[in-house]
């Protein structure tokens, strides 16, 4: 029983003592980031890297997301003679919730892990270690780019979701169930409001890219330099940034839209 | 140890350990200008902690470690890279960015601490390259590299920012014969040559102290015995014959520390 005690309580203090050093870690982050506005070059090919390589996918499962919501939306609210609203709802699914929270999830088990995997090899190949004594700090020259690179893309990655969704929506109600197109893109317009709606899932997406990268680089950072801890690290991204990301979205959810 | 000036590293009552327990007990060192000062002892001895202490990577939990005048635990952050830049290390894995190629893992220190034109900056990769005898490597990835070539190319991108002192890590372990003696020829030259200081840890004797100048034999936590390769040689402590002399068996026992063997034998099942 003290022995239950006593381990309950070590891995209470390891994961206070984890949120330490990452908070530690996210100010040094952020000291690196002004520096990044001289070097761009080194942000633009993380973009590239974690952010235009996720396109693909995330335009695949955007335009699939959009189809089913359509189908869905269409054979629900037909019972109810309301399909008309189809349009409006699915702009206002995804740009409230589902643009938002599911490319953070994707983004956090693509790139997040590869970023994780990237850093925590990087540190068990003394790589890290190697910079440091050429008096290059990895954390500026390393993890701040890709912090940025990944903080940056989620938003914009979020935007091209939502975009490509709603014409997925727009595939099946109108040109396979024979919706009309001015419903479907007045009811969207009549409906959706810039600033409650767009902007607020936009912040969503900003939020959720922080979480995310800051995830990600620190689980990379922090992994033990062993095989099997680079393995450890990378789930330990995904789950903490998905997790992360469901209960974020709740509470700014709540915040938000809830009056 | 006569002329202060003539000391580059002087550790004294430097103790270090962590997670309970202790790599260094009060050592004190000293690393002269100019010379080859070799670290050897058993694996296990924390002679890589040593060069990570000496780096500031690591911080001692007492004692001093003065890098040319500077204690290096107390610099603050700026000060601690300032210093950096004038040391080498030689990592034994090379540490090499694994995603760019030889010319450019060299020019990296060049690239993040000069602003010098790309032709002379292509000048200076050329020459640190030919000096290691990796010129025609250059396009090459470090995974296409051998061991060998890989601390090669290491040791080129150390000397870029013409260091005052280099800490090589292991530079011979697991080299065949010939790479061994290219590294072993390259050290010295580079120490003669550039009038580098070089601390090598290592534990191989031979290589090791063919070209040494100074000799400090580390073992649990403590320095045993130093001198030149020659009077270590002629050394009449026990434990420095094992070791120079690679004895299986002698005041290190050949068997870690165990209980009887015949009770352990007869105890039945419990491991």
């Amino acid at each position: 029983m003290t022995d239950f005690i006593r381990s309950l309580g070590r891995r209470f203090l390891n994961s206070i003592q984890r949120l330490g050093r990452g908070n530690l870690f996210l100010m040094q982050i952020l000291r690196g980031l002004p520096s990044m506005v001289l070097r761009p070059r080194l942000v633009v090919q993380q973009i590239y890297a974690v952010g235009v390589m996720s396109l693909t996918i995330i335009i695949v499962s955007a335009a699939f997301t959009g189809m089913v919501l359509g189908l869905q939306l269409f054979n629900t609210l037909q019972g109810f003679g309301a399909e008309q609203s189809i349009g409006s709802v699915t702009a206002l699914t995804l740009v409230r919730e589902l643009g938002p929270v599911l490319t953070a999830i994707f983004f956090a088990g693509l790139a997040g892990t590869s970023l994780t995997a990237e850093i925590g090899l990087m540190k068990a190949t003394e790589q890290l270690s190697g910079m440091e004594m050429m008096a290059v700090d990895p954390v500026h020259r390393v993890v701040a780019p890709r912090f940025a690179a990944a903080w940056v893309s989620v938003p914009l990655l979020a935007l091209i979701f939502s975009a490509v969704a709603i014409l997925g929506g727009y595939f099946v109600s109108v040109g396979l169930l024979g919706l009309d197109t001015s419903v479907y893109w007045g009811q969207m317009q009549a409906y959706v409001d810039w600033g409650d709606d767009v902007v607020n899932g936009i912040i969503k997406s900003i939020v959720f890219g922080f979480v995310c990268a800051w995830i990600a680089v620190y689980e990379g950072f922090d992994a033990t330099p062993t095989s099997e801890g680079v393995s450890r690290a990378t789930i330990r991204t995904v789950v903490h940034s998905s997790l992360s990301v469901l209960a974020l979205d709740f509470i700014m959810t709540s915040l938000m839209f809830g009056d | 140890m006569d002329n202060k000036d003539d000391i580059l590293v002087k550790i004294r009552g430097m103790s270090f350990g962590y997670a309970g327990r202790q790599i260094f007990d009060n050592v004190d060192l000293d690393i002269r200008r100019g010379q080859i000062t070799a670290i050897m002892g058993p694996s296990g001895t924390g002679k890589t902690t040593l060069l990570r202490l000496i780096g500031g990577q690591l911080k001692p939990t007492a004692g001093t470690i003065e890098v040319d005048g500077l204690n290096v635990p107390t610099l603050s952050h700026r000060e601690l890279y300032k210093l950096r830049k004038r040391m080498g290390m030689l990592f034994q894995s090379g540490a090499l960015l694994s995603d760019l190629n030889v010319y450019e893992n060299v020019a990296f220190p060049l690239r993040e601490h000069t602003d010098l034109p790309e032709p002379m900056l292509r000048d200076l990769v050329l020459m640190k390259l030919n000096a290691v005898g990796l010129r025609g490597a250059r396009g090459l990835m470090p995974s296409e590299l051998s061991g060998g070539m890989a601390r090669r190319v290491a040791l080129a991108r150390a000397i870029a920012l013409d260091p005052t002192m280099i800490m090589y890590d292991e530079p011979f372990t697991g080299q065949d014969p010939i790479s061994m003696g290219v590294l072993v020829k390259l050290i010295d030259d580079l120490n003669k040559a550039l009038g580098i200081s070089s601390i090598i840890v290592s534990h191989d004797v031979a290589e090791t102290a063919s070209i040494a100048d100074y000799v400090y034999l580390v073992s649990g936590g403590k320095v045993v015995e130093h001198g030149t390769p020659d009077t270590l040689g002629h050394s009449g402590s026990e434990w420095t014959r094992q070791f120079l002399d690679g004895l299986p068996d002698g005041p290190v026992p050949f068997h870690y520390p165990a209980s009887d063997y015949r009770e352990d034998l007869l105890s039945g099942g419990e491991s």
